[in-house]
């Protein structure tokens, strides 16, 4: 029996109305935004202002200190976009590399029972989150730097490395036709430590017995290259850096604007990392570490099987901002002249080229991408590490 | 980020201002202030003294115009910006003015909606290294590192000079002039590049001046001079007329201290320089004193340039190019008939 469904207007059902206000409003802020990019162009146009982007084809006719792809004078603007992305990208990654390990350890050594070792690593945390980041790559980079001696007398470890104002100098490897195979015995080991681990780790299951599997697999990662490596006659030499005029030529060169940078955003990202540490890890009760003893595990067992997994929770979310900080931080490159995407880009290209709005939108456009990709990966890490409830 | 805030709001104000083409002289007058746009601390040019009070060739620029527009030349506020900030700036309307060094070129006044009102220092790019290095000559400097300010000609001219003598160099691109001299100072790089007026100024600020030299070589033309936006020809003829009524005036004798007693003089040129006779301020639509008042306040040329950047200042540098015609130089005004 159904009762009689009193008819209302479509204007009055509530789904109706929220879908109505919804397009009003989308309509709305999509005419905004076709006002004001008409009034741009209109502006622009009137002032006689280039427009457009065809200026990314044009030559740009200036040098780059620090370029992973091939670059020169000759290149275009477009090409000086992506090395200042490429650049940027390097640095962001490293950094949330380093400061992510930096930041556990101290994190970890803040809930030590040792006192030294936790007070160390309490007065680190307070000193490094409590100044401004600018200042902290002021002082890595002018600071540091002219405590380093000139280029005629680097600090160097043996005749292969050298430190000084310029750089950190390195061998570069060259690689001969042969060098494929090994990276292919590499991939193979990969493969067959993966192959190793799952079945340790069902055998574990099923029997109860356990397997050194640590131990195993770095024996596999450094013999199986080796044996290929020596095999196909060492296809790899190193090209030493060598001392020539002004400078070391040849070789890897580590610029000092980078490892300044790098300094600075892990160590000041990693100060904040080891705080959402520590909250993560208190964040599991007490009880769970008593029970875990009270099992049999030893403490770095209690800490990887049942301190760790949990306090993960806590963590991810919060290092997932911590990352698109550095990410955005890493723009203050620009203050000492690390070649990012804002120094070269938004700079001199911007400067050069004179397309403000374009440049800046673009500029915009790529962190906003490189945030969006950051967030989308923790946050499927965090979906993935979640508390299964079942 | 916090660098690229100040380029996107004014980017912004471009966007979503209706901005009206013409009247500045307008809007300065009502607004009762000039708004300049200086650099961010160049000695001799665009600095501020101990206490605090802007200083320089430039800003006298600045003064010049002030005192021509509104009689007055202590009415402005200065805007001090990096050289990757400038063009903004004007563009969007935040100054009024640019006075900053900044080199004509064909892009420049072209592309991006401005206009170079005049040459108040014509300059040379050129270089500065540590005397310690023993250098003699630019072409001494292959696969040297060099400090330089970001967005500028100067990069440009360097990847040119090396390019044409096949030479290799690396570039350090700083963002301000202060950056860029720590940068020489800690001996990150082997040499300072950039107009050879600035090499002079910036040496000055190290912590030993002797410690550095300038090479003789000068790699490129850079014509320094005030940028108005395009499309107010009014305005533009205010700012390219001060100027050239500073030129006349020294080239006629008139200086801030003799101008009231030059008012008696019979020489026609003086009388219509002065405003006493002739078209005086009316197709600039200023005040028929206007020249006079920036003789009187601010100076004629000759005085400007001994008082902040010649030999009467600690930069000593030579008229040179910026001379006037007569006397050697290049400096010369059309005459104001």
């Amino acid at each position: 029996m159904s009762k009689p469904v009193k008819k209302t207007a479509w204007w009055n059902n509530a789904h109706n109305r929220a879908i109505m206000f919804q397009v009003l409003l989308a309509a709305g802020v999509v005419l905004f935004f076709f006002y004001i990019g008409k009034n741009a162009l209109h502006n622009l146009e009137q002032r006689g202002i280039t427009t457009g982007f065809n200026f990314l084809k044009q030559k740009a006719g200036f040098g780059i200190i620090q370029h992973l792809i091939p670059y020169d004078e000759s290149n275009t603007y477009g090409r000086t976009f992506i090395v200042g992305l490429l650049n940027t990208i390097l640095v962001s990654v490293l950094g949330i590399i380093c400061a992510t390990i930096l930041g556990f350890l101290v994190g970890v050594s803040r809930l030590s029972s040792n006192w030294l070792i936790s007070k160390i690593a309490a007065v680190y945390i307070e000193i490094f989150r409590n100044l401004p980041l600018l200042l902290q790559i002021f002082f890595w980079y002018f600071a540091v730097l002219r405590t380093l001696p000139s280029a005629r007398n680097s600090l160097h470890v043996g005749n292969w490395a050298f430190l000084n104002i310029r750089g950190i100098y390195v061998p570069r490897p060259v690689y001969e036709p042969g060098f494929g195979w090994v990276v292919t015995a590499f991939c193979i080991s990969l493969v067959l430590i993966f192959i190793l681990r799952s079945w340790a780790k069902k055998r574990q299951e099923q029997t109860g017995q356990q397997f050194p599997v640590f131990l195993t697999s770095l024996g596999l990662l450094i013999c199986l290259p080796g044996i290929v490596y020596f095999a196909t006659s060492t296809p790899l030499h190193w090209e030493m850096p060598k001392l020539k005029g002004f400078n070391f030529r040849g070789g890897l060169t580590i610029i000092p604007e980078l490892a300044a940078l790098l300094l600075a955003l892990t160590i000041y990202t990693a100060s904040l990392i080891a705080e959402i540490v520590r909250s993560g890890i208190l964040s599991v009760s007490h009880g769970q570490t008593e029970a875990a003893h009270a099992l049999g595990l030893r403490p770095t067992k209690t800490l990887q099987l049942v301190i760790i997994p949990q306090a993960m929770r806590v963590i991810i979310p919060q290092m997932t901002s911590q990352y698109l900080n550095l990410v955005k931080n890493s723009s203050l490159a620009t203050a000492i002249g690390y070649p990012d995407l804002v120094s070269v880009f938004a700079g001199t290209t911007l400067n050069q080229a004179g397309q403000a709005i374009e440049i800046i939108a673009m500029t915009m456009g790529v962190y906003l991408t490189l945030s969006l990709s950051i967030s989308f990966l923790m946050n499927w890490y965090n979906a993935r590490s979640m508390l299964k409830e079942r | 980020m916090k660098k690229m805030s100040f380029i996107m709001v004014a980017a912004f104000l471009m966007i979503s201002a209706s901005l009206a083409a013409a009247g500045t002289l307008q809007d300065v007058q009502k607004r009762g202030q000039l708004v300049c746009g200086v650099s961010t601390g160049l000695p001799g040019f665009s600095a501020t003294d101990e206490k605090g009070v802007w200083k320089g060739l430039d800003v006298d620029g600045c003064k010049a115009v002030a005192a021509a527009v509104l009689g007055d030349a202590s009415k402005i506020k200065y805007v001090p910006l990096n050289s990757k900030e400038r063009f903004t700036a004007l563009q969007s309307g935040e100054i009024d003015v640019l006075v900053r060094g900044t080199t004509w070129t064909l892009h420049r006044d072209t592309a991006l909606g401005l206009n170079f009102a005049g040459t108040n220092y014509y300059d040379g790019q050129g270089f500065m290294v540590r005397k310690s290095l023993g250098i003699k000559s630019a072409k001494e400097l292959d696969g040297a590192s060099f400090c330089i300010d970001a967005g500028t000609t100067t990069e440009l001219n360097l990847a040119d000079y090396f390019t044409e003598h096949k030479m290799k160099y690396d570039a350090v691109v700083f963002d301000t002039h202060d950056g860029t001299l720590q940068g020489f100072e800690a001996g990150r790089c082997d040499c300072l590049t950039s107009d050879q007026s600035q090499l002079y100024g910036l040496r000055t600020h190290l912590k030993d001046p002797s410690s550095a030299v300038v090479l003789p070589d000068v790699i490129s033309k850079e014509p320094l001079g005030p940028v108005v936006r395009q499309g107010d020809d009014e305005w533009f003829n205010i700012v390219r007329w001060t100027f050239f009524a500073m030129l006349n005036a020294e080239e006629m004798g008139v200086t801030s201290a003799n101008v009231d007693s030059m008012k008696s003089s019979k020489k026609p040129a003086i009388r219509r320089l002065l405003g006493l006779e002739g078209d005086k301020g009316t197709s600039l639509h200023l005040a028929d004193d206007w020249s006079y008042q920036v003789i009187k306040q601010v100076g004629n040329y000759g005085e400007i340039f001994e008082r902040n950047v010649g030999m009467s200042s600690p930069l000593k540098i030579a008229r040179g190019l910026n001379a006037l015609w007569n006397n050697g130089g290049i400096q010369y005004a059309p005459p104001m008939h």
